[in-house]
């Protein structure tokens, strides 16, 4: 039934090394939702800390911040779940472990 | 207030710190592209992604493809405008479909093995159904990536305050650098991130709006005031406020024949003309693992998809009595000329822009920028490399210069892109004519998908249909589409000669509906009369014709409830009609 999925995950990471390499070992999707999620995280958390919360526009909470707090809290989830559950490449059925 | 380098006289006050929310977001998609290509080797990865990818992963993509300009912008609008019953466009005009997609449909697609929808249409009717499907969607797609570069273009025309055509230019010229990086792999990954991007853009707008409009109560009383104020020009209030029946959404002074269109016209016809038979979509079922996966694309996707309404609909109803211009402009009616629009006077399509201007800070508001780009980019990149899928392999190498390498289809495909974004300017133009994209959208749809829907499903369950009865029920219901479009009341603008007393929604779902019945009577006189195919050429594609158990996954049987296709679409019809009942 799935046989085309053992010849679907390359060993790119095998003949690429140095930043390349690790960038492509890294490339789970989870991870760069978590990346991304996690850096907008940061930028909004300290923007409601340090920047100007115009409570006149958002009619009195600081949104920033609030934000700021759940993207860290969902860009964390993220990691976490690439970190506690690695994709393993030439698994029979990479789509069976969600 | 912060005054920024360029925000002098733009819509939008972007600062610094919004711009390198904006750059983030297109250093994310680039890098994806760039290392997508790098562990790309062959075709099939780049056509379906070496079938390799997750459920959850493409049933994100399956929704988020689809999340572009017609949801953000045009629900948001027919929100703004009509309120509460543009959730048909969702929980009646998607999920039942997603569902029928997932369990009925997609076993025929994924185990035929084909590369695309057309070459399905190729296999079970021949020459003729394929070329007019290949075409049709070919020119589909060129008019949609139209109207996402328009939206993309009046974006950067409210950020910058450059005039829209440069706008234009620019923004195609930044989807053509993106479409030429990654494959299928690469859009889909960047479609899943789209999708939290998104989210992240409108949730924090919704519940600001939510908070500032005074919850839902608050936004009741306001919305009947302003209807009660202006009842000859705005919607009433019951009818904005409560899902059925729908008249405001329709047309019809009806209420029996407003739910029988609703159903049975975006229901039934539209919607599963559009969900079943959309390359586009498709697309990213076929780039599962499996087929349990590929069937249960959709299915994950139906979840998420009955929730977009509350973050699109919602925030365009909130504007619309929150934003002062465009609240004097739904109390016109809409006929006034009010400036301070995207695109030049103010109208629905602004719902979303003008909310965020007034109630996003600084930092919130360059992701609110960033999710909207984002979805705008990421709807024209699936129309375009759709198009040229298409163009490519379906009508070029089939038809017209066949036997070359690999490598002369790969060139035609980058000229087809490049044709394909010119292109999508001049039809950019053309949709910047229409004041509610959600009605030229409709229309489109209309003309092209119902009668496909007719085609495949009567093909997939009826052996006895013949080839030619494939492209001339096509062609018919087609033409009778255009037929009641021309009929009716200002559906195709000035070419719309107005016998018919429909206009808006209605007119598209009577379209739609005339498309359906013409294909389907058409079909079957011409199958009575001609020869049928071959019995043994019919396995894989007709259902009588299939062995039964090439058409599950013999592992599901093992799995829980949870992780098979069935059961989850029950749960999701449930659900979808719980939401029906509370709204």
């Amino acid at each position: 039934m799935s046989t085309e999925s053992n010849k679907a995950e390359p060993n790119e990471a095998d003949s690429n090394s140095g930043l390349l390499g690790t960038l492509l070992a890294l490339f789970d999707i989870r991870n760069v939702i978590g990346a991304l999620l996690s850096i907008y995280g940061v930028i909004l958390l300290l923007m409601g800390l340090f920047g100007d919360p115009e409570v006149e526009k958002t009619g009195g909470p600081n949104a920033n911040l609030w934000a700021g707090i759940v993207l860290l809290v969902i860009g964390a989830i993220f990691i976490a779940w690439g970190v506690l559950k690695p994709v393993v490449p030439d698994a029979p059925h990479p789509g069976d472990k969600e | 207030m912060h005054t920024g380098i360029l925000a002098a006289d733009t819509l939008i006050q972007a600062n610094a710190v919004d711009y390198l929310l904006i750059a983030i977001y297109f250093a994310f998609v680039l890098g994806i592209g760039f290392l997508a290509s790098r562990g790309m080797s062959s075709s099939v990865d780049f056509f379906l992604s070496g079938r390799s990818l997750p459920a959850w992963v493409t049933g994100l993509a399956f929704i988020s493809a689809n999340l572009g300009a017609v949801e953000i912008m045009g629900m948001s609008a027919t929100g703004a405008q009509l309120g509460l019953p543009t959730v048909h466009y969702f929980w009646i005009g998607a999920v039942p479909a997603m569902l029928f997609l997932g369990v009925v449909m997609m076993p025929f697609y994924y185990g035929s093995k084909v590369r695309s929808v057309p070459e399905f249409m190729k296999r079970r009717f021949g020459t003729g159904a394929h070329l007019v499907n290949a075409i049709s969607f070919a020119v589909a797609q060129l008019l949609i990536a139209g109207i996402n570069l328009y939206l993309l273009g009046s974006i950067v025309h409210a950020l910058l305050g450059w005039p829209l055509w440069v706008a234009l230019i620019v923004a195609a010229l930044i989807v053509l650098s993106y479409i030429t990086l990654g494959g299928l792999k690469a859009a889909i990954y960047n479609e899943v991130l789209q999708f939290f991007v998104i989210v992240a853009a409108l949730l924090p707008l919704t519940i600001l709006g939510l908070y500032n409009v005074g919850g839902w109560d608050g936004l009741a009383s306001k919305i009947e005031a302003a209807s009660a104020a202006n009842p000859d020009t705005v919607a009433s209030a019951a009818g904005q406020l409560n899902s059925w029946p729908g008249t405001a959404l329709t047309g019809f002074s009806s209420d029996i024949l407003s739910v029988v269109g609703i159903v049975f016209g975006l229901g039934f016809v539209l919607s599963f003309g559009y969900w079943t038979t959309n390359f586009v979509e498709v697309q990213r079922a076929m780039a599962a693992d499996s087929i349990s996966a590929a069937r249960k694309t959709p299915i994950i996707g139906a979840f998420p998809k009955m929730f977009v309404p509350f973050i699109t609909i919602l925030p365009g109803m909130i504007a619309a009595v929150l934003v002062t211009e465009l609240a004097d402009f739904k109390a016109s009616g809409g006929e006034a000329q009010i400036a301070g629009g995207a695109g030049g006077n103010v109208n629905y399509n602004d719902s979303l822009l003008l909310l965020m201007r007034d109630l996003l800070p600084n930092g919130l508001l360059g992701l609110a920028l960033a999710g909207l780009l984002a979805a705008f980019m990421a709807g024209m990149a699936a129309n375009v490399s759709a198009f040229n899928t298409v163009v490519s392999f379906d009508l070029i190498q089939e038809y017209i210069i066949k036997d070359r390498p690999d490598e002369f289809y790969v060139r035609l495909g980058r000229w087809a892109t490049v044709s394909a974004t010119a292109i999508a300017i001049f039809t950019a133009a053309l949709a910047s004519n229409f004041s509610n994209i959600m009605d030229y959208l409709q229309t489109l749809f209309g003309f092209f998908n119902a009668p496909l829907f007719a085609t495949f499903i009567l093909g997939m369950f009826w052996k006895r249909m013949t080839a030619t009865a494939g492209w001339a029920g096509l062609v018919s219901g087609t033409l009778a589409a255009v037929l009641v479009g021309v009929l009716s009341d200002g559906t195709l603008g000035g070419l719309s000669v107005g016998v018919l007393p429909l206009s808006g929604q209605g007119a598209s779902f009577v379209a739609a509906g005339a498309a359906f019945v013409v294909d389907i009577i058409v079909s079957v006189i011409v199958s009575l009369v001609t020869k049928p195919k071959p019995e043994g050429s019919l396995k894989g594609l007709v259902y009588s014709e299939t062995p039964k158990e090439d058409l599950v996954d013999a592992e599901d049987a093992g799995r829980p409830w949870y992780a098979r296709p069935v059961p989850l679409a029950g749960v999701a019809l449930v659900m979808v009609i719980i939401l029906n009942v509370i709204f």
